[in-house]
């Protein structure tokens, strides 16, 4: 293990021990509250009153701010999980098992959020609120395999276990991830195709890419936040019988 | 810029702050429900607890 | 049967039927995206069937929209700068249409030749700018306004 430096290493030796791992969350967690509200407020201030309507569409493409961000995480999310995936294979870690099956919910949530505000923006733009091509057909089914994952993880009872099951479903999955991004360029979709993420200048005014990136960091935060909340839960019901946890309720009541 | 246009968003207001409301209640969601989960299992373990001791 | 195992019953059940969904919605994406999709060209050339549920694409000719009588109607043609059709649209039109903007419509081919379209849906491009730097750049003849691939 010479290529990971030493002091990452030893970070992530400690980290693999659960109390002090959520420690860590505890400690971690009011600073990235604190960045998040920051980021959300300039970019929410930024991308509603400050930057300009569009040239064609108007003001509804306002809904940009929260669409593409969440989408972006929808696809991020998903990446991170199976990456946690194949630790939890290969290594056996249990953080990784945690932080996978921690993010299932999480991923969900933006997927949905995606969906339905690209529903929203299609109906006064496009005229539907839904059309079946092939980047709406495969962030739905992105959707499913989230879902997937989190009844999965539900379906089997020993928790080591599922997250394993869980790891396979999740790795099968990630075909789905380029199909996802490269979807507009393979097939003919109604949806444009990508604005920012490709080489090259970014298709959108700097007046409005400013807001746009200042959301997607503070999406990243919200996940770091949601995820840290969920992964302690996770921890406390996996150790609930252990020597520390035990301790923790004595030192709460 | 007075607020009644900020809001109408050039008629495009319903599709606006629809998408903008639901964000909100899916982000808030999302750490809510962890929040409470964690606290309802800490108050259970803690009652196990006393249980055994008692 | 036990609750837990009538749960887990039902689990697996909810998963296979998420899985059925997801490659019955792949397959329909397919077809819809591959099988039923023509240029303007192509209908002039007659390579797509009559009377068959298809999706044309191209832009709106600019001067070519008209409404005829009460206004829900809508005739205009439609090119993708090679050969032009001729379409005809009784129904509410998204607001993106526009002339000289890039749109679907499906619709069936009349003995005509005419295209009767029964959804209209626009495309946009992937810019977003002020309308005072879309002017500009008008102005310079650089529009970035793209044609579909």
């Amino acid at each position: 293990m010479s290529i990971i430096p030493a002091p990452v290493s030893r970070f992530f030796h400690r980290m693999a021990s659960p109390p002090i791992f959520y420690a860590f969350a505890d400690k971690l967690i009011p600073w990235l509250s604190l960045i998040f509200i920051g980021l959300t407020g300039a970019g929410l201030y930024l991308g509603l009153f400050v930057a300009p309507a569009d040239y064609q569409q108007g003001d509804s493409y306002r809904i940009i701010y929260i669409h593409v961000p969440a989408a972006w995480m929808s696809l991020f999310i998903y990446v991170l999980m199976a990456i946690c995936g194949g630790i939890a294979l290969i290594w056996r870690m249990k953080l990784a098992e945690v932080m996978m099956v921690s993010s299932a919910p999480i991923g969900a949530g933006f997927t949905f959020i995606a969906l339905v505000t690209g529903s929203l923006w299609g109906k006064p733009m496009w005229g539907t609120w839904w059309v079946w091509d092939a980047r709406l057909t495969s962030e739905l089914i992105l959707l499913f395999l989230y879902l997937g994952a989190i009844s999965l993880y539900g379906a089997i009872e020993d928790r080591r276990t599922a997250s394993r099951a869980v790891a396979i479903l999740v790795i099968v999955g990630v075909v789905n991830i380029p199909i996802i991004h490269y979807s507009v360029q393979w097939w003919n979709t109604l949806h444009q195709g990508p604005t920012v993420a490709k080489a090259g200048k970014p298709s959108i005014h700097i007046s409005m890419l400013i807001p746009l990136l200042l959301m997607a960091t503070a999406f990243k935060l919200h996940y770091a936040i949601a995820v840290l909340q969920a992964a302690k839960v996770e921890i406390l019901k996996r150790e609930q019988n252990t020597q520390w946890v035990k301790k923790l309720i004595e030192g709460n009541s | 810029m007075n607020w009644q246009e900020f809001f109408a968003m050039g008629g495009y207001g319903f599709y606006v702050w629809v998408s903008y409301g639901l964000c909100a209640v899916v982000l808030i969601l999302l750490i809510a429900y962890p929040v409470r989960q964690r606290k309802r299992l800490l108050r259970q373990l803690a009652l196990k607890q006393k249980r055994i001791q008692s | 049967m036990k609750p837990i195992r009538k749960q887990r019953l039902g689990l697996i059940l909810l998963m296979l039927a998420g899985v059925a969904l997801a490659v019955t919605f792949a397959l329909k994406a397919f077809n819809e995206n591959l099988m039923y999709f023509f240029s303007t060209t192509e209908v002039v050339e007659g390579k797509a069937p009559e009377n068959t549920l298809i999706r044309l694409g191209g832009m709106v000719v600019k001067g070519s929209v008209k409404r005829p009588g009460d206004g829900m109607t809508v005739h205009f043609k439609l090119t993708d700068f090679n050969k032009e059709v001729s379409v005809e649209y009784t129904g509410i039109l998204p607001d993106l249409f526009r002339e000289g903007q890039g749109i679907v419509a499906k619709g069936r081919l009349d003995k005509r030749g005419v295209f009767v379209a029964e959804e209209v849906l626009a495309k946009h491009d992937e810019n977003y700018m002020p309308p005072e730097v879309a002017d500009s750049l008008k102005k310079q003849k650089t529009t970035p306004t793209r044609m579909e691939k």
